[in-house]
């Protein structure tokens, strides 16, 4: 579904349910890169600022359906798609992308959409050179998100499916049937699986270890301030790696 | 009662039951006179004892603030716009056609995804893209296609609120004076909406005729699909 890469860039995603630990990561790797003086760039999912003002709005007022959930999120990629990360990847950068369509093709059709609708939806974006998948059990990544923070959100939590009434509970459940999703994935789409339950940096070793086998032999955009220059001369507005907030949704 | 239809995946999640209302769809290019039409239909159709709904494009509450921000700083690509208009339509077919369409209601909609089709693939979406992604709509019970000459759509914008940026396709750099544009954009969207109105079968309209004539022959359609009537003009190809 998704096109082969015909860019001269190199497309680096990480995917994973809430609290499987790929922010920390892909933050650690977009450090890395720089100082290895290369061009790279960092988008979040979530993150257009086109969408934001209507997404907000929605949310708040709780008036989104599976349906218009989906198409927003993938509203919100396109705009980054179009006006970012693909011109990038044609200008010979490494674009890494925390959260990638793999998360739609997940979380949708966890939420009840049609899978080949959605997987068809995302049709213009191009397979990545690296997807990441960051595996962890449920309730460790479920004890890691309610450990860390106050309140789940209503959305995020699937309480308009209506899974059940109480928001943990909800929570537990939406996230099972999206790492089901994700486990379903990693042979249609060749995700390569990484042990969430190691140390961070036992899984960093791993990340630039596959990185670097992506990277062999292929020089891209130099960039000789080490900084991402690419960004800049492109007039792009540039994202920070994940500051550990925990994911937009 | 009746089953409802989509044209694909629809809304797997959600069962719509006891669709007992009328989907009647107006569709045709920028300024032939969709919006007078509608008001001159509803107007009848209530009198007639229908409770009538409408709607038309970019009225959903979700992207009217987003889809008014982007126009304003013409920032959006092809994708991103297919994609914004299509989270409008969802969410009008899903909150406001369809519980109309359950409680009975005439729903008449300025314009469906048709419009939209054939805008988006002439800015370049794939046409396949476009139409799995409307996968989602409803089947409507008649889609009433107006259609006029370019030329004749010209002269009716230019003598009212004159020709938009939009409407003109300015943005497809087809001439860089507006007149010319359009000429140019419409003629485009005419032919796409040729070879929709094959494919989804729309009941083609004249619409270079004046308003009375055109309402006229709306309403010989309509009746038609009401009341199960013959039309007494003949049908246009």
């Amino acid at each position: 579904m998704l096109r082969p890469n015909d860019t001269q860039g190199k497309l680096i995603i990480v995917e994973g349910i809430d609290g499987s630990g790929k922010s920390t990561q892909i933050d650690l790797l977009f450090k890395w890169l720089q100082s290895q003086g290369r061009s790279v760039y960092f988008s979040e999912w979530n993150s257009s600022e086109l969408v934001k003002s209507t997404t907000k709005a929605a949310k708040k007022a709780k008036t989104f359906t599976p349906t218009t959930f989906s198409v927003l999120a993938c509203t919100d990629f396109a705009d980054r798609w179009e006006n970012s990360i693909y011109p990038l990847l044609k200008a010979g950068v490494i674009v890494l992308a925390d959260r990638y369509a793999y998360t739609a093709f997940a979380r949708d059709v966890a939420r009840g959409v049609d899978p080949a609708w959605v997987r068809s939806m995302y049709s213009f974006a191009i397979k990545p050179d690296a997807a990441l998948f960051f595996r962890v059990p449920l309730e460790v990544a479920v004890g890691r998100i309610l450990g860390a923070r106050a309140e789940l959100k209503y959305y995020e939590a699937g309480m308009d499916i209506g899974f059940s009434d109480n928001i943990v509970e909800s929570f537990k459940i939406f996230q099972g049937k999206i790492l089901d999703e994700y486990n379903k994935m990693v042979d249609e789409f060749g995700l390569t699986v990484i042990d969430g339950t190691q140390s961070v940096q036992a899984q960093q070793k791993i990340v630039r270890s596959i990185v670097k086998k992506v990277l062999k032999g292929w020089e891209g955009l130099p960039n000789p301030d080490k900084k991402d220059i690419g960004v800049q001369n492109l007039n792009i507005t540039k994202h920070d790696a994940g500051k550990g907030k925990g994911d937009k949704k | 009662m009746k089953e409802p239809i989509f044209y694909g995946a629809g809304f797997p999640y959600r069962k719509f039951e006891g669709l007992s209302g009328k989907l009647i769809v107006l569709e045709g290019t920028d300024g032939v006179g969709r919006s007078t039409q509608v008001k001159l239909l509803r107007r009848w159709l209530e009198e007639e004892g229908y409770a009538v709904s409408d709607t038309g494009l970019r009225r959903s509450v979700l992207t009217q603030a987003g889809l008014d921000e982007a126009k304003k700083g013409h920032t959006l690509s092809p994708i991103t716009m297919s994609l914004f208009y299509a989270a409008d339509f969802a969410d009008r077919l899903e909150n406001q056609i369809i519980p109309a369409l359950q409680a009975g209601f005439v729903v008449l909609s300025d314009r469906y995804f048709y419009s939209t089709m054939a805008r988006d693939t002439l800015r370049g979406c794939r046409p396949e893209w476009v139409r799995n992604l409307y996968g989602i709509a409803l089947k409507p019970d008649l889609v009433l296609y107006m259609k006029a000459d370019v030329k004749e759509l010209a002269k009716r914008l230019i003598q009212g609120r004159g020709l938009n940026y939009w409407e003109a396709g300015m943005d497809l750099h087809l001439s860089n004076n507006l007149y010319d544009s359009f000429v140019k954009y419409q003629s485009c969207v005419i032919e796409e909406f040729d070879k929709l109105a094959q494919e989804y079968n729309f009941v083609t309209v004249d619409a270079n005729q004046p308003p009375d004539r055109i309402f006229e022959d709306l309403k010989e359609h309509i009746k038609m699909l009401l009341y199960n009537r013959q039309p007494k003009t003949k049908r246009p190809k």
